[in-house]
């Protein structure tokens, strides 16, 4: 009988059973919500790969001017790169004009950082949060390959599924037969947000451990956390 | 000067009639217009001493360093035009480099100080290049024991026990014959090599200048370090010691 | 393109060598143009896990000392961790060629960092950022060194600890491994902690030893004798370990 692969013994076979990939997948969530004169942004800290936790105190947010907030969630390898040639064009940037990029400014710059790399993407998914010209909250949503959109609210990351409808019926309003009439506060997306991530860390694996969340107002930007479920 | 080239000095590339490169011979005046520097090897290990002239208060202590580590292993102190040593001193660290991504050991001393030299050597052959104006001695401890080699713009490379370069290396040579150096350890050199330096500086011709030394050694780990700065100041009181006590013994000549 | 190679440079006897070719110098790679370019995108020799936590004083990090070729235990004292700086240690699983080839590049690093004076001693902060830089680009190349790397030592005088992978994923945290140390080392690490928050120096020591002699029982490719590093505000101190002896294998006899 001849021998195949299957029946041969583990010690004859060939070592290498590996096969690179450059990807990986490691988790996290965030949402966004933006009101008329601020906008928040939340993630969760837990950084996973597969069934393991490898850290439970991992921000997925990056301060990158005193206006302007990303979350990066995906791929952290590529999160970490994509981040840090941001903020080195950001810092170009200041230096060559003497002034802060705004946030309408930077939306478009990731947006190009992430296309220059559409056949080999950074299989990441931001948002991104600031204000307009005209001062309002806002947000940016992301596709891996660049492609963008103005919001007022997203989730996105591991548990985006199961965020992203929570946010459409009590922020957007949408299919209501009322719809949303009063303006978001800050009290009530603080706590939209908490809820988001409790309840996704209920079903998601990948989130989890806890929450920290950013409010940018015209002044400043603060920073509260808390816990969530650590299994 | 002594000579006159004549029309034979204007390249490197081409000879005198009496067989003389001249272009070569006005860069080892270059260097020896140069701080004296000097090299000595001993039973234990090598040291290395620079004066290093000091022509503008302005400078800043560690400006202009004429002593340079080229492998954790083995030091280079150089006499000539500074911006050229460092240039040699790069091309060093390179062929110290790659012989150890070869090898995976330290470049022998003496392998270094050839490789040094026929590069030095290349560049008296041609006339679109002009040849370095810096000698420079490489010195450390390899596996065969304390090394020295002393290499000049011509491409010369010889193994020397204590040597000098630069304005005053025929007073400097004297001095270090005087020594056994065979006999004596590092601790014991660094002192003399402060004295020599201070010995052979012309205070009419240059006011200031600065002392360097650096050494390897078992007290430096065998690697090629600054001597430490408790050695260093007892080095430099012994020199001025030494001096003061030399003045007046000539006073007393006088 | 090979006829016109042969009349050029004919052989000497078919399939024999060309003339001169014993006299060339070895690292040049003639490459001919059908060649696709080939990369390593699978381990050889590969080393298991690594663990690291801190401490009280600074950080502790250690890699058992055997090179597995495939599921064959190919060689008992191999090192996968070493001291690049005074604040700085790296250890590292996968694969071991990878391993120290990136060592070398790193001692150069600290050579060249030395002989350029000056410069501040590159620290666990610094050496981890730059692994992060040099493998992501590999991997982008796909050409990637295939290692789980753990950086440990200090950053700006707090002790650091870091984790780099062969596609660049990098993160820093208090207690760090790689491979089945995930999964038998991370919770005996959490759980210590859970119980005192600061471990001295002795408890540190006694927690490596148990994760490595649980990696030694459950993980087939680890090893009894291991390299421990301990990084402190003093410097780095490597030893030597080996809990053989301590083993207790009665449970094959059972039966017998």
């Amino acid at each position: 009988m001849a021998l195949s692969l299957e029946h041969t013994e583990e010690y004859m076979r060939d070592p290498r059973k590996h096969q690179f990939s450059p990807y990986a997948d490691n988790g996290g969530t965030s949402i966004a919500i933006a009101g008329d004169d601020f906008v928040m942004l939340a993630s969760d800290t837990r950084l996973s790969q597969g069934y393991n936790v490898l850290s439970r105190n991992h921000s997925k947010c990056f301060k990158l001017t005193s206006q302007t907030l990303l979350s990066s969630t995906g791929c952290l390898a590529d999160v970490l790169t994509l981040t840090k040639i941001l903020e080195a064009r950001l810092t170009n940037y200041a230096h060559e004009h003497l002034e802060t990029m705004s946030t309408t400014a930077i939306a478009q710059l990731l947006s190009t950082l992430l296309y220059w790399r559409r056949f080999f993407p950074y299989y990441v998914s931001n948002i991104l949060v600031g204000f307009d010209e005209d001062g309002k909250g806002v947000v940016y949503h992301y596709d891996p390959v660049g492609h963008m959109e103005k919001m007022t609210y997203c989730a996105s990351g591991a548990s985006v599924t199961l965020i992203q409808p929570l946010l459409d019926n009590l922020v957007g309003g949408k299919n209501m037969k009322d719809g949303r009439t009063t303006p978001i506060t800050q009290d009530f997306a603080k706590r939209l947000i908490h809820d988001g991530f409790v309840s996704a860390a209920e079903r998601e694996i990948a989130t989890g451990d806890g929450c920290t969340i950013y409010t940018i107002t015209k002044d400043d930007v603060t920073e509260e956390t808390f816990k969530l479920r650590k299994d | 000067m002594s000579s006159i080239g004549t029309g034979y000095d204007l390249s490197a590339s081409q000879f005198s009639p009496d067989g003389r490169v001249f272009q070569v011979e006005y860069a080892q005046k270059a260097v020896e217009n140069s701080g004296t520097s000097i090299g000595l090897r001993c039973k234990d290990g090598v040291v290395f001493a620079v004066e290093k002239i000091i022509t503008s208060k302005l400078f800043e202590p560690t400006s202009n360093k004429r002593i340079f580590t080229v492998d954790s292993h083995m030091g280079l102190a150089c006499a000539g035009l500074l911006a050229d040593a460092r240039a040699i001193v790069e091309i060093a660290r390179t062929e110290a480099s790659n012989f150890r991504a070869e090898y995976g050991s330290p470049i022998p001393i003496k392998y270094l100080a050839e490789r040094v030299s026929m590069y030095l050597h290349a560049y008296t052959l041609y006339s679109a290049v002009r040849p370095y104006g810096c000698s420079v001695m490489i010195g450390g401890v390899d596996e065969s024991g304390p090394q020295l080699f002393v290499s000049d713009p011509s491409g010369l490379c010889h193994g020397y026990f204590g040597s000098a370069t630069g304005k005053a290396k025929q007073n400097a040579k004297t001095e270090i014959e005087k020594l056994k150096l065979t006999g004596m350890t590092c601790r014991e050199l660094v002192k003399e090599a402060a004295k020599i330096i201070y010995l052979v500086h012309d205070e009419v011709k240059d006011k200031h200048f600065q002392l360097e030394l650096s050494w390897v050694c078992e007290e430096s780990n065998w690697k090629h370090a600054p001597v430490p700065k408790v050695l260093f100041d007892e080095a430099e009181k012994f020199a001025k010691a030494a001096l003061q006590e030399d003045s007046s013994d000539e006073d007393e000549e006088m | 393109m090979n006829i016109s190679r042969q009349l050029v440079n004919p052989m000497l006897w078919s399939g024999g060598p060309v003339p001169g070719e014993f006299y060339e110098f070895p690292r040049i790679c003639r490459k001919t143009e059908s060649d696709p370019l080939k990369h390593t995108l699978y381990p050889s020799t590969s080393g298991t896990s690594v663990v690291g936590f801190t401490y009280k004083d600074g950080v502790m990090i250690a890699a058992d000392t055997k090179g597995s070729y495939g599921s064959l235990s190919r060689f008992m004292d191999i090192d996968r961790l070493f001291k690049a700086t005074d604040q700085a240690v790296l250890a590292c699983g996968g694969d071991i060629a990878d391993y120290q080839f990136i060592k070398d590049v790193i001692e150069q690093k600290v050579r060249d960092d030395e002989c350029a004076g000056s410069m501040k001693v590159l620290d666990a902060g610094s050496l981890h950022c730059w692994l992060t830089r040099v493998l992501y680009n590999r991997r982008t190349r796909f050409d990637p060194l295939w290692l789980d790397c753990v950086v440990a030592g200090f950053k700006a005088g707090k002790p650091f600890l870091g984790f780099v992978n062969k596609i660049g994923m990098a993160y820093e945290a208090d207690e760090i491994a790689s491979g089945f140390g995930v999964h038998f080392s991370l919770p005996m690490i959490r759980d210590a902690r859970d119980k005192k928050s600061e471990l001295t120096k002795e408890e540190a020591r006694k927690l490596m030893r148990e994760c490595m002699k649980i990696l030694y029982y459950r993980d087939c490719k680890a090893h009894h004798k291991y390299q421990i590093a301990d990084i402190t505000a003093e410097g780095v101190k490597i030893d030597v370990c080996d809990f053989k002896k301590e083993t207790n294998w009665d449970v094959a006899f059972y039966g017998n």
